[in-house]
């Protein structure tokens, strides 16, 4: 079932964002690590896909050029077409400013900010964003704007996170293990606000996880092993979160 | 290379040289803080053994007495109280000089060497040249800083105008004596080289000068070991009077030695007030250091203590990273303080014109500056050491507890308004306001040093605006050696250029209540005298002296007395005259304690026709030339004192050793400033370098970032300043009181300048250490960070 849909060098015109021969090198000489080795990848508008693999396949290293935290050693990332490889750091951050959105394992919150101001850390910079009401209303969290992280729970703390990536409207949305840190009850609340951001914003998600029955929310599954694209599935029929259990 | 070392320390040195930064910034204000304390403490050590050494080498005496002339049978008498060890009679006069190719009047004090040469105390060290000959009448040794102020050589000749009679004296010596270490003229307050000098000529030349054959005019006395020169001093008084005696000092009066001690005086009190400063920062920074690496420690702690390490082990290895901090810092200092202080006493020495010097820090500055320096670096680490110690192993393992931030009332209505940067800046000083508050007052100390600094050139100008522009208004003032009667003045007012004259009478004598005696003088001043005139320095000018006698608030507390009470006056000179005098009013002078009588009245009360024995002058400055040249001929002549010079002289005087001064505290206080703002960032930035690095990651720029990190430190620099203007304030005051002294009281006064002035130098420093710590967050990694678990 699972169908091999590369396409090499040949750019999909509906793609929000493409990798194009993504090679990451880390270090030099004997201590060199190879953590991605030519990696192309084609993401279109509204999808949702799930990056599998073992640990030090170069998941993370893969979002984070994408997201433009970090930079290849060779290749190219194209967002609508243009090159953010050769963005200047100033471009590279109105890219995240405007562009990105991330959610990380640990929620990264601020903890002087209260929920709606951690919110409003991107609301204020971002040229058209949810309010920050709206966009915590999204990850089900409008009762609690006015705690500070420290009085919220690991669920609730991340779904503030994604609230707080979602605000700007992002075109992308990068999940690295958003659910690492919680339980099963409390991770499929953050993928329902995950999935439920993606259908109503249309933004381009990739969540990575370790956990191989998430997949089963994605349109794709993209599975990594050793710095490439080992293996890509396209999912004919997706369960909702709730329907996940692990 | 460090095999041998245990574990422990290895992880000290690595802890060291990973903090470099802040290890440095702590070093940097424990250095500052030492430095200080050497500097001053041991100038102070080297000058007072050095004065010590001179006194005793050249014989400087105990007591010191003038007569007007008093036989030289009496010196065995004198000889004869107890304690008394040596005597030495001498004849000792004021004259004016004349020096070719020298316009401005110049005065020069006459003092005898005896027939045998060498005198018995106060010797001369001759620095060039030989004694006179005692039976040669024109053969000098003369003071060598009046001999370089003017350019002689030896062979020079100087015509001395003595007692009326011009006579050619030529240069046969150049000396110094322990006596004249600080030369002032008669009238005078700061020694001016080129205007006032020493001479020293035969007993005999002198003694027929000044009809004082086999009698003398003046005596020193050495005593023995352990006799009180106050007891000597007043069983010679009854001996002298008969004689005119003028009143004995002891050696803690003689001008000469109290400028020397009051200036030794002032580097001690240097010596505590501003290390202390110092070091008090020092320990806010090595807590607020500590703090902070234990905060990041706590895994590491409770490792430490699962491997069986004591709590007493995990302490001392902590406190041992605060002392190597502070013992880097002491260090530096003594290496500072060491150069600086030779540089100092130096300085001093050459300003003293010590004929040699010992640098000889006795060891102690050395041993207090450690010992604070380190002391101040364990009192700031108590604290948190004291947290790493009591942390159970098991509770370190769990990170601390998040960052507890709750809304408040307050916080809801001041921050609404806010974007999210300024927010986290505000929620962060509130959170932890310990810490704040440690930065503020480090900063604000720095510009309080900084105004302390700053401000002394306008104390300069308040003293000498008050002395000299608003109570003294003539521009020169004529000393002669015997009364003047009245008429006198006329002739006077005939010389060329003398616009007006106003009389003057300065009669030196005991004033006393009850059990105070006060030896100084009362000034005659004509009740409507308009050149010099009583200013109350609080600002106002008072009438003159008519019902009685009108004296300094600083005498009237000496001798515990109210405007309406009575001083009894004994006149110190020929005459003896005693009499009871009302205090007619009290005003607050900073310079010396003036009491001020009508002249008339001192004449009646001394058994006097009108006279007068000094005159002040206003001139025309366009024939400046003609009447310097028409006072030369006038008889009897003692002293000329210029007005403009006086004050150019004291400018320059005190100007150059503030200068000095003034760039020390600037350098020590930016180091301060440096130290605290650098630690504060580079705290904030262990602290929130995650929360930095998520702000990047949002999409936030690095000049954003560094807003919200170095926005904090400005802010509390801002609050810092106005603080540091009123701790300023309240250093200058502490400092005035210090310097309340019967010579001289410094006014409390600030330039508003100097205010500016502390600010900006402490915003500079503080500007380029935040400037310093910011390069940090360049190579903040964002996604290492976002890795790891807070
Ligand atoms: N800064 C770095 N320096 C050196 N090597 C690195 C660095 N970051 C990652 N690597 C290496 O690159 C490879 C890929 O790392 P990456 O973090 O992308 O893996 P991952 O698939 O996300 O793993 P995990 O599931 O454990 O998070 C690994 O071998 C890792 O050790
Ligand atoms: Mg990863």
């Amino acid at each position: 079932m699972p169908a091999e849909t590369e396409e090499q060098a040949s750019i999909d015109p509906a793609a929000v964002l493409s990798a194009r021969g993504l090679t990451k090198v880390y270090g030099a000489g004997a201590s060199e690590v190879r953590a991605l080795r030519g990696v192309d990848l084609d993401f279109a508008a509204g999808e949702l896909a799930v990056l599998l693999g073992p640990s030090g396949s170069g998941k993370s290293t893969l979002l984070n050029i994408l997201g433009g935290l970090d930079s290849p050693t060779e290749g190219d990332v194209l967002f609508h077409g243009e090159s953010v490889t050769a963005y200047s750091e100033r471009a590279l951050t109105l890219y995240r400013r405007e562009r990105v959105g991330f959610v990380f394992q640990f929620y990264n919150l601020i903890a002087s900010l209260t929920a709606e101001e951690n919110v409003a850390l991107v609301t204020e910079i971002s040229k058209n964003p949810l309010k920050p009401a709206e966009a915590l209303e999204l990850v089900g969290l409008g009762a609690r704007t006015h705690h500070f992280p420290a009085e919220l729970s690991g669920g609730e703390q991340q779904r503030v996170a994604i609230a707080r990536a979602i605000a700007k409207r992002p075109e992308v949305l990068l999940c690295d293990e958003p659910t690492g840190a919680l339980d099963s009850k409390t991770g499929v609340v953050v993928l329902e606000a995950i999935e439920r951001v993606n259908r109503e914003l249309g933004a381009v998600t990739v969540v990575i996880t370790h956990n191989a029955s998430i997949a089963a929310m994605a349109h794709r599954v993209i599975h990594m092993a050793d710095g490439r694209i080992s293996a890509t599935e396209l999912n004919e029929t997706r369960l909702a979160p709730a329907e996940i259990t692990w | 290379m460090v095999t041998g070392m245990r574990a422990l320390d290895r992880k000290l040195m690595r802890d060291l040289w990973r903090m470099r930064g802040q290890v440095i910034a702590v070093a940097v204000v424990v250095a500052s803080g030492a430095a200080l304390l050497v500097m001053a403490l041991s100038a102070h050590t080297s000058l007072s053994v050095t004065a010590e050494a001179y006194y005793e080498r050249y014989r400087f005496a105990h007591v010191f007495a003038g007569v007007e002339r008093a036989p030289e049978r009496l010196a065995a008498s004198i000889a004869d109280i107890p304690g008394v060890q040596t005597v030495e009679t001498r004849v000792v006069a004021f004259a004016t000089i004349e020096l070719a190719g020298v316009l401005e009047p110049i005065s020069a004090q006459l003092v005898s060497l005896p027939p045998s040469g060498e005198p018995l105390l106060n010797r001369l060290a001759l620095k060039a040249g030989r004694l006179p000959d005692p039976h040669s009448r024109d053969e000098a040794v003369v003071l060598e800083h009046f001999v370089e102020g003017n350019g002689l050589k030896l062979g020079d000749e100087i015509g001395v105008l003595m007692n009326g009679a011009k006579r050619q004296v030529r240069v046969v010596g150049v000396g110094l004596s322990p006596e004249f270490i600080y030369a002032v003229a008669p009238g005078g307050l700061t020694p001016d080289e080129k205007r006032f000098g020493v001479i020293w000529m035969g007993r005999e030349a002198l003694e027929a000068a000044y009809d004082l054959d086999g009698a003398f005019n003046d005596v020193s006395l050495a005593l023995l070991r352990g006799t009180d020169p106050e007891g000597v001093v007043q069983r010679l008084d009854p001996m002298l009077e008969r004689y005119g005696g003028t009143g004995a000092v002891a050696r803690a009066d003689h001008p000469s030695n109290w400028f020397l001690m009051n200036e030794l005086e002032q580097l001690r009190t240097m010596a505590t007030i501003l290390p202390t400063i110092f070091l008090a920062v020092a320990a806010f920074l090595t807590n607020s250091v500590l703090a902070r690496l234990i905060a990041l420690e706590r895994p590491e702690i409770s490792l430490m203590k699962a491997f069986g390490y004591s709590n007493l082990q995990v302490g001392t290895h902590y406190a041992k990273l605060a002392l190597a901090m502070a013992a880097l810092g002491v260090l530096i200092g003594w290496g500072i303080g060491a150069a600086l202080g030779r540089v100092n006493t130096a300085l001093y020495a050459d300003f003293f014109r010590f004929p040699f010097l010992y640098y000889r820090p006795s060891g102690a500055e050395f041993a207090i500056s450690a010992a604070v320096g380190l002391g101040a670096a364990l009192l700031g680490a108590l604290g948190s050491v004291r947290s790493a110690v009591i942390l159970p192993p098991a509770e370190a393992m769990r990170p601390p507890a998040p960052a507890n931030f709750r809304a408040n009332s307050l916080d809801g209505a001041l921050t609404a308004r806010l974007d999210s940067p300024t927010r986290i800046i505000l929620r962060q000083i509130a959170r932890a306001p310990f810490r704040a508050a440690q930065t503020v007052i480090g900063v604000a100390l720095s510009v309080a040093v900084l105004v302390l600094a700053m401000q002394w050139t306008g104390v300069i100008e308040t003293i000498l605006d008050s002395q000299f522009s608003k109570s003294q208004r003539q521009h020169a003032t004529l000393g002669f050696h015997e009364p003047i009667a009245y008429d006198g003045r006329f002739a006077l007012e005939r010389l060329p250029g003398v616009l007006a004259v106003e009389p003057v009478r300065v009669a030196s004598a005991d004033l006393r209540v009850g059990p105070r005696v006060h030896r100084g003088a009362i000034t005659g001043l004509p009740p409507d005298a308009k050149l010099q005139v009583i200013h109350d320095v609080r600002g106002w000018y008072l009438p003159g002296a008519r019902g009685g006698l009108v004296i300094a608030t600083k005498l009237a507390e000496k001798l515990n007395v109210e405007v309406g009470d009575t001083i009894s006056v004994e006149a110190l000179d020929g005459t003896h005259s005693r009499f009871d005098l009302p205090v007619a009013a009290l005003h607050e002078t900073y310079i010396e304690m003036p009491a001020y009588l009508d002249i008339a009245v001192l004449n009646r009360e001394l058994g006097d026709p009108p006279v007068f024995e000094m005159a002040n002058l206003l001139l025309d400055p366009a024939e400046e030339r003609a009447f310097y040249e028409a006072i030369k001929e006038i008889p009897g002549l003692s002293a000329v004192i210029i007005k403009q010079r006086s004050v150019e002289k004291m400018r320059e005087e005190i100007g150059d050793m503030i200068w000095i001064f003034t760039s020390f505290f600037v350098m020590f206080s930016a180091a301060l400033a440096y130290g605290v703002v650098y630690n504060a960032v580079r705290v904030a930035l262990s602290e929130r370098g995650r929360d930095l690095a998520t702000l990047r990651v949002l999409g936030f720029t690095r000049w954003e970032i560094s807003y919200i990190l170095l926005g904090e430190a400005a802010l509390l620099a801002l609050i810092a300043l106005p603080l540091g203007c009123l701790a300023g304030a309240g250093l200058v005051y502490v400092m005035a009181g210090s310097f309340d002294t019967e010579l001289y009281r410094i006014p409390f006064t600030i330039r508003p300048g100097a205010y500016g002035q502390a600010m900006l130098i402490a915003l500079t420093a503080s500007a380029a250490s935040a400037v310093f710590a910011r390069r940090r967050i360049d190579n903040l990694d964002l996604i290492a960070v976002l890795k790891t678990r807070e």
